[in-house]
């Protein structure tokens, strides 16, 4: 258990994917301007993230190694994301619509979310069996939403405030990133 | 036809410089961009995917189904990626070392996505291979200069020549994760700049 609990803070304070190891800074900057929109997109990465490393540990280790197909890995696991977002969304939108209401619009977005393609990848590059992996990816995506909900946080208050003309939008937004990773970025030997 | 297709191929220069003016393809301007070599390694890789999938998705989409565009375009980019990548791993180890996990994920790169979604699965194949040059180029010169300047201030190193005075006292911070977002938002806010003093003279004539 012990060693669980280190790889979540591991992966949510040490390493966090957006801003220690820039996985996802697409939607990251898209979607972090209201509270509502980012903790809408946090749960629905949280949710497809913890599913897409399982699935494609799975693939990986009984379809591709045993066929030697290892250099398929990307296109497979790209492939594997994409059907599993189509698939979440027609199972949510039938089984539990008010999930769907909350979610739906950005769970096509995630098929170009470079953090879920990149975690798969990382599981298997650091070669954590089954469990590791799903909890690897459970933590990671977590990660994600907290910093996107950091960042939204912050970025309401933009709204009050008087922002030079040329730092408007994104560049106050890049800027503003950069500070809550140096604030992360004091976690390191925590672990 | 010849003017059309240098203006495609100039638009990506400066008007829709994909990491400023698009911000997308976010991760890797900020991951990679820890020296110069090193961004414009990944800027030539990006460059080859996009041409050639923008290439191929203008010759095949009378034949994609409208349906299934994405997933097929999704296809056709990962195979490129693959090449890359096998390549890569073959010529250039120490940089397919280097730039690593950011390779692979040349596929979710939204700017490649973008265009063959936005131009490419419309235009014609001359169109859209400019279009692909262009914005390739464009997003490798972004990358080329992020990498110098952030190699300048946190190394003290131009393409790994020293090139600052003896007692310089190396900027590490800009090597670092934060000091990624940083210079990337100056930057930006810099081009604003560049582009509003512009307006200004523009309508002041």
């Amino acid at each position: 258990m012990g060693e669980f609990l280190l790889l979540m803070v591991s992966a949510v304070l040490v390493n966090n994917i957006l801003l220690i190891r820039f996985l996802g800074n697409c939607p990251f900057l898209g979607v972090s301007r209201s509270m509502d929109t980012a903790t809408g997109m946090g749960m629905a990465v949280i949710f497809v993230l913890t599913l897409a490393g399982m699935i494609t540990w799975l693939v990986h280790t009984y379809i591709l190694v045993p066929l030697s197909l290892e250099y398929l890995r990307t296109i497979a696991f790209i492939l594997v994301i994409a059907t599993l977002v189509q698939f979440v969304e027609m199972v949510i939108q039938k089984t539990a619509p008010p999930l769907y209401e909350a979610l739906g619009i950005y769970l096509p977005l995630i098929t170009t979310n470079c953090a879920v393609l990149g975690v798969a990848i990382i599981n298997i590059e650091e070669g954590y069996d089954l469990v590791t992996s799903i909890f690897f990816s459970f933590a990671s995506a977590c990660g994600f939403a907290l910093a996107l909900v950091l960042m939204a946080g912050m970025r309401e208050r933009f709204a009050l405030v008087a922002i030079p003309k040329a730092f408007e939008g994104t560049a106050i937004g890049l800027v503003t990133a950069g500070l809550i990773a140096l604030a992360f970025s004091g976690f390191v030997g925590l672990v | 036809m010849a003017s059309s297709v240098r203006d495609e191929f100039t638009k990506g220069l400066w008007r829709t410089v994909p990491p400023f003016r698009l911000v997308l393809g976010l991760c890797p301007t900020l991951a990679v961009t820890t020296s110069g070599i090193n961004g414009m390694g990944m800027g030539l890789a990006t460059t080859f995917v996009l041409i050639f999938s923008n290439l191929f998705v203008s010759l095949l989409r009378k034949l994609i189904p409208t349906q299934v565009r994405i997933a097929s375009f999704i296809v056709i980019i990962a195979s490129f990626v693959v090449i890359v990548e096998l390549v890569m791993q073959a010529y250039f180890y120490q940089l397919f070392k280097v730039l690593g996990i950011f390779i692979p994920l040349i596929v979710v790169n939204c700017i490649i996505l973008g265009r063959a979604e936005a131009f490419a699965s419309k235009q014609s194949a001359i169109l859209s291979l400019a279009d692909g040059l262009g914005i390739g180029i464009g997003f490798t010169i972004s990358l080329f200069i992020l990498g110098l300047i952030r190699e300048l201030l946190g190394a003290g190193t131009l393409l790994d020549i020293p090139v600052m005075w003896a007692s310089f006292e190396p900027f590490t911070f800009m090597l670092k994760p934060p000091g990624a977002f940083v210079a990337l938002g100056i930057l930006l806010a810099l081009m604003n700049l560049i582009s509003q003093l512009q307006a200004r003279k523009g309508g002041s004539r």
